[in-house]
């Protein structure tokens, strides 16, 4: 399209409408812009001049980066870093909540029994539980488990204990939501084509396997991009289940470093953009995916 | 690609064209009325038996995860409702033979409960009606055909996919009161006087952390909106228009009261996260936000996490419950009216 056709588009209302967008999208981006333009600033630069402008001359440093590295991962064959801890409990609560969440929206969706409200309804409510509300008996629960006893035999796991705890516990409050939203796509299904295998002899597990599972594919796309970014973003639960230093997630990572360099913006934002580089690496190659899940929530 | 999200938003969302099996289902479901459809070709006898083995041959698809899933989430509720009824503090375990309501005699007479409390309800009424009108208002104008749609929809959403902890981080930057880019905005287009110190401030201070939450959630009731308004037909925007109504008031009589299942369903998202408010607040203040800004989230965590507390924290932690299930109650009700469920 020709700038030509661009402006015989546009009238006095239509401009105005553009403009406001365009003023809110700059407000959206503001704090990340910001903070970026910061972030490669020397500590004088920040000091003295305008957030959102980019650093010139010897403004310019990328000093921020290499520190706030060190402090949320070091060296890559440390894989004790904080960027490693939150994979080691993201990647493996994001699949295990995923396929069981699969699994049990069939349960629910395409065979029928009644009394499946009531259950349903259990699993919506679940989506919606304030963390705080179980916290005290969740720590007391781990406490009385004592995880670290059944892993003596596996030292790696056995340092890790903390994050193995965060793992079953944020697969167990990721199931509502990936529950419901592989039913909502279950429920679309074809009746006639799952009635025709039934009768065919398939038994329910041959059916999952065979016919569900290989249609659920975009939808675990959806379902594994959600819930990854939040295991990934979660705090609280980190906060009160993770006590050893080596097993610190980036969250809490991030946390810390803000306490203890509290002038150094240009190293915090840093930190920040570091801590968010995953999911704001899966936002940008999936956000379509990731707006769904979203959906999925309401 | 992009408009199929918004099909499935809407199908979601309504009662769309999707919701034909669900229907058909919650029928089979209730119970009472498996004779109408298509069962009436078989008798109500193996229609029963066929539901019976249906039932047995569910459960291990979902009784486990189910199982799992109740554990974690209803047990632990109910186990900390009782651990409410004790005195537990310090270390030690808690002692279940002595239950009573103390807890929540101590809660009444605490005056910081009573604040904690008071900012719980404004976070969350101000913070929910601001985010759905910015929302709400996005979503109108980007409805009106507007080009680079997605590339917009995809910026507004972007605080979404981020951390708590990083959106506090990026706006304690913010709302620096030297060089914060609020405060040098302000200064810039002459406003000096309005230049504040936000965050510490004890008169601005929740209306700050409002307005960055708003920042970080607007954009979701954006979607939301705007899923909702692709859901009414157009024949609706043009009769309105026929009828001479004019753009404003076509939007309030005719458009805005068919949105309610989209604000309804927004409303109960934003409530949860503003009840789950506490990462951001911890992460600016730590455990102590001071009386202007404490909520139930961030003293239940005090009371438990850094005092040992246990009881107390546990009885606050019920009252947080208890309060999410006055927002969720009532939407959960339509939502099984509807048989979404």
């Amino acid at each position: 399209m020709s700038v030509a056709d661009d402006l015989r588009e546009l009238s006095l209302g239509r401009a105005a409408v553009y403009v406001v967008l365009l003023l809110v999208g700059a407000f959206y981006l503001a704090p990340l812009e910001s903070g970026l333009m910061t972030a490669i600033k020397t500590q004088d630069a920040f000091f003295s001049s305008t957030p959102f402008v980019p650093p010139f001359g010897d403004g310019f440093t990328l000093e921020p980066w290499y520190e706030a590295w060190a402090q949320m991962q070091g060296p890559l064959s440390d894989f004790s870093g904080a960027l490693y801890n939150s994979a080691f409990v993201a990647i493996p609560a994001t699949v295990l909540s995923g396929l069981i969440g699969s699994v049990a929206a069939y349960g629910l969706t395409n065979l029928k029994w009644r009394g499946q409200a009531g259950v349903l309804m259990l699993f919506v409510a679940g989506m919606f539980v304030p963390y705080q509300s179980v916290l005290v008996p969740l720590t007391r629960f781990w406490t009385i488990v004592g995880l670290q006893n059944y892993l003596a035999a596996v030292p790696f796991l056995q340092s890790r204990v903390g994050l193995i705890e965060l793992v079953v516990t944020h697969t167990a409050y990721g199931i509502p939501i990936c529950t419901i939203l592989f039913r909502s796509y279950y429920a679309n299904f074809d009746e006639s084509m799952l009635e025709a295998a039934r009768i065919d002899g398939a038994t329910f597990t041959r059916i999952y396997r065979r016919i569900i599972f290989p249609l659920s594919k975009p939808m675990f796309a959806v379902v594994l991009i959600y819930q990854f970014t939040q295991v990934w973003n979660d705090f609280l639960f980190a906060l009160v289940l993770v006590s050893s230093p080596t097993n610190e997630v980036a969250t809490i990572a991030l946390n810390k470093l803000q306490g203890s360099m509290v002038q150094q913006y240009n190293v915090q934002m840093a930190a920040a953009f570091i801590a968010a580089l995953p999911t704001l690496l899966v936002y940008v190659l999936f956000g379509e995916q990731f707006a769904e899940g979203v959906a999925g929530e309401s | 690609m992009p408009h199929s999200i918004f099909r499935r938003l809407v199908s979601l969302g309504s009662d769309g064209d999707g919701d034909a099996n669900d229907a058909n289902e919650v029928r089979t479901d209730g119970g009472t009325a498996t004779a109408t459809g298509e069962g009436t070709t078989r008798s109500d006898q193996s229609d029963r038996s066929l539901l019976d083995s249906e039932f047995v041959r569910s459960l291990p698809f979902w009784l486990p995860p189910a199982l799992l899933m109740g554990l974690f989430v209803y047990g632990a509720i109910g186990w900390n409702a009782v651990i409410s009824l004790t005195e537990w503090s310090g270390f030690g375990s808690p002692d279940y033979g002595d239950l009573d309501f103390s807890m929540y005699e101590q809660m009444l007479g605490d005056p910081t409960f009573v604040v904690a409390a008071r900012n719980t309800v404004v976070l969350l009424v101000v913070f929910t009606v601001l985010s759905l009108a910015v929302g709400l208002l996005l979503a109108i104008l980007v409805d009106r055909d507007i080009r680079y749609e997605n590339t917009l929809r995809t910026i507004y959403l972007l605080p979404m996919s981020l951390s708590f902890v990083v959106t506090a981080i990026f706006w304690a930057w913010m709302y620096n009161p030297e060089i914060g880019l609020i405060n040098v905005v302000l200064r810039g287009v002459g406003l000096d006087f309005l230049a504040n110190d936000w965050i510490s401030d004890p008169s601005t201070k929740l209306g700050a952390v409002i307005f960055a939450l708003m920042w970080q959630f607007s954009g979701y009731c954006m979607v939301v909106y705007l899923a909702g308004l692709r859901a009414i037909p157009n024949d609706q925007f043009e009769a309105a228009r026929i009828d001479g109504a004019s753009t404003l008031r076509m939007y309030r009589r005719v458009i805005i009261p068919q949105l309610r299942a989209s604000t309804m369903s927004a409303a109960v998202v934003l409530m949860v996260f503003a009840l789950k408010a506490f990462d951001f607040l911890f992460v600016l203040f730590g455990d102590t936000p001071g009386p202007s800004t404490d909520i139930l989230a961030t003293m239940m965590f005090r009371e438990a996490f850094s005092s040992s507390n246990w009881a107390y924290g546990a009885a606050i932690a019920t009252v947080l419950f208890l309060l999410a299930l006055v927002v969720i109650g009532p939407y959960l009700y339509v939502q099984y009216q509807r048989g979404d469920l």
